[in-house]
């Protein structure tokens, strides 16, 4: 009973904390241009138009914006994400038609949770209940590629359009990698003892109180944030650089329109590429606007966070080579068709 | 008591030992802290997300590293 009234009573102070915190969040959300400008101006006292005035400037405003936008949506996904686990995901695929089941699978890899240390037990424990191949890979490609921070990164370092962009089109590539993966049959390339495997009877889920997935919330605010924020600095300081000193136009000719090897070219860079979404981001946007192609630009992001070499090494303990190989293949085919497709619409 | 932490050697893994670890020395209890790195007899507890946290062969917790103190309420239970 004491340990009921306990918990309780800490849920109520996290939701009067909660309260507190938002109006003093949107009040310098909203000023910081005007804090920052105040601060490089008046108190490093440094001047108008210079490249270095310019790099710190820019170093000092989406530094905070980006970790405010991140500390807030991460909460909120946070909370969001006790009502997902990959049980319940698993459960509302099993049986589902090929095509429906990647288009579900691709779409609950956004929001259920998902690390890469899991991989394996969540392919392993998709695979034993007797979900396709084939959507679980459209589960497999869309978690990683498309999460919060890439969304969160997105939205405030290139607008909400960008944004929908990348999701709307990584949905899409998840869906037809893994519905082509299914229709290719290569189960026979899956490690034989994954067939063999009897999984136990799931536990029990955890029962949570509002006040409990408010907690969740914090400590995912806690877990994530406190992973990132070195990559967010680092990305931006970079970003910061290429935006103060690389001249206008500078990336055009390698990475602009005109030079149509460039997008395949950034996918091959981009597979052995590992950075999470916080760090490649930043830099991805100052690229841009010096002259990258947005297309060329997505389509090397989607590389580097979707794809890479630790989590292929994970699942070679589950997939033999060749089906590796495919999906890499498959999945980079998608992206480029991406890039190429943005390159020319816009 | 026979604890056991189930996971394949990620971050996560090695943190819910350590905080285990600790609870169960505060707490004073008599019980063996093992680790479970076999994938094939991870998945035999019914677990997708590691890391996951067994006592008496019963999976009380996964997915997630809780704190000391929250790992102390559920050895006590």
């Amino acid at each position: 009973m004491s340990d009921n009234s306990h918990s309780a009573g800490l849920a109520y102070r996290s939701r009067y904390l909660l309260l507190l915190l938002i109006p003093v969040w949107l009040l310098l959300y909203k000023n910081l241009q005007w804090l920052t400008d105040k601060f490089v101006f008046d108190i490093l006292d440094l001047p108008a138009n210079k490249h270095l005035t310019e790099a710190v400037r820019f170093f000092i405003f989406e530094v905070p914006k980006v970790l405010m936008l991140l500390t807030l949506i991460i909460f909120f996904v946070g909370i969001i994400r006790t009502y997902f686990s990959p049980e319940r995901t698993r459960k509302a695929l099993e049986g589902k038609s090929l095509f429906t089941g990647n288009v579900m699978a691709a779409s609950l890899g956004i929001v259920t949770p998902f690390c890469s240390c899991s991989a394996i037990p969540l392919f392993l424990g998709f695979i034993e209940s007797g979900i396709p191949l084939g959507v679980t890979f459209s589960f497999l490609i869309a978690a990683p590629m498309i999460n919060e921070v890439a969304i969160v990164l997105l939205f405030g370092l290139f607008g909400w359009k960008t944004a929908l962009i990348y999701v709307v089109t990584g949905l899409f590539i998840a869906i037809t990698a893994g519905w082509v993966i299914g229709r290719l049959h290569l189960e026979k390339w899956v490690e034989p003892w994954v067939y063999e495997l009897k999984a136990g009877d799931h536990p029990e889920d955890e029962k949570l109180t509002f006040g409990k997935r408010i907690k969740l919330g914090f400590e995912a605010v806690k877990e994530i944030v406190g992973k990132v924020w070195i990559y967010v600095m680092i990305g931006i300081a970079v970003g910061a650089g290429v935006h103060g000193y690389v001249p206008q136009d500078f990336m055009a000719s390698f990475m602009g329109k005109s030079a149509w090897y460039s997008v395949p070219l950034s996918v091959l860079i981009g597979i052995p590429l590992y950075s999470n979404a916080a760090g490649i981001i930043p830099i991805v946007s100052a690229l841009i606007e010096k002259g990258a192609a947005l297309g060329t630009s997505l389509a090397f992001m989607m590389s580097v966070i979707g794809l890479s070499l630790p989590e292929m090494i994970i699942l070679r303990k589950v997939l033999k080579l060749p089906l590796i190989f495919t999906f890499i293949g498959v999945v980079g085919t998608g992206i480029i068709i991406v890039g190429f497709l943005f390159n020319y619409i816009f | 008591m026979e604890i056991k932490i189930l996971g394949t050697g990620c971050s996560n893994c090695k943190n819910l030992e350590k905080a285990t670890r600790e609870a169960v020395a505060e707490l004073n209890l008599d019980a063996n802290v093992v680790k479970e790195e076999d994938i094939v007899k991870i998945m035999g507890y019914g677990v997708m997300r590691t890391p996951a946290l067994v006592v008496d062969e019963k999976v009380l917790m996964y997915g997630r590293v809780p704190s000391v103190k929250e790992i102390k309420e559920m050895l006590s239970k």
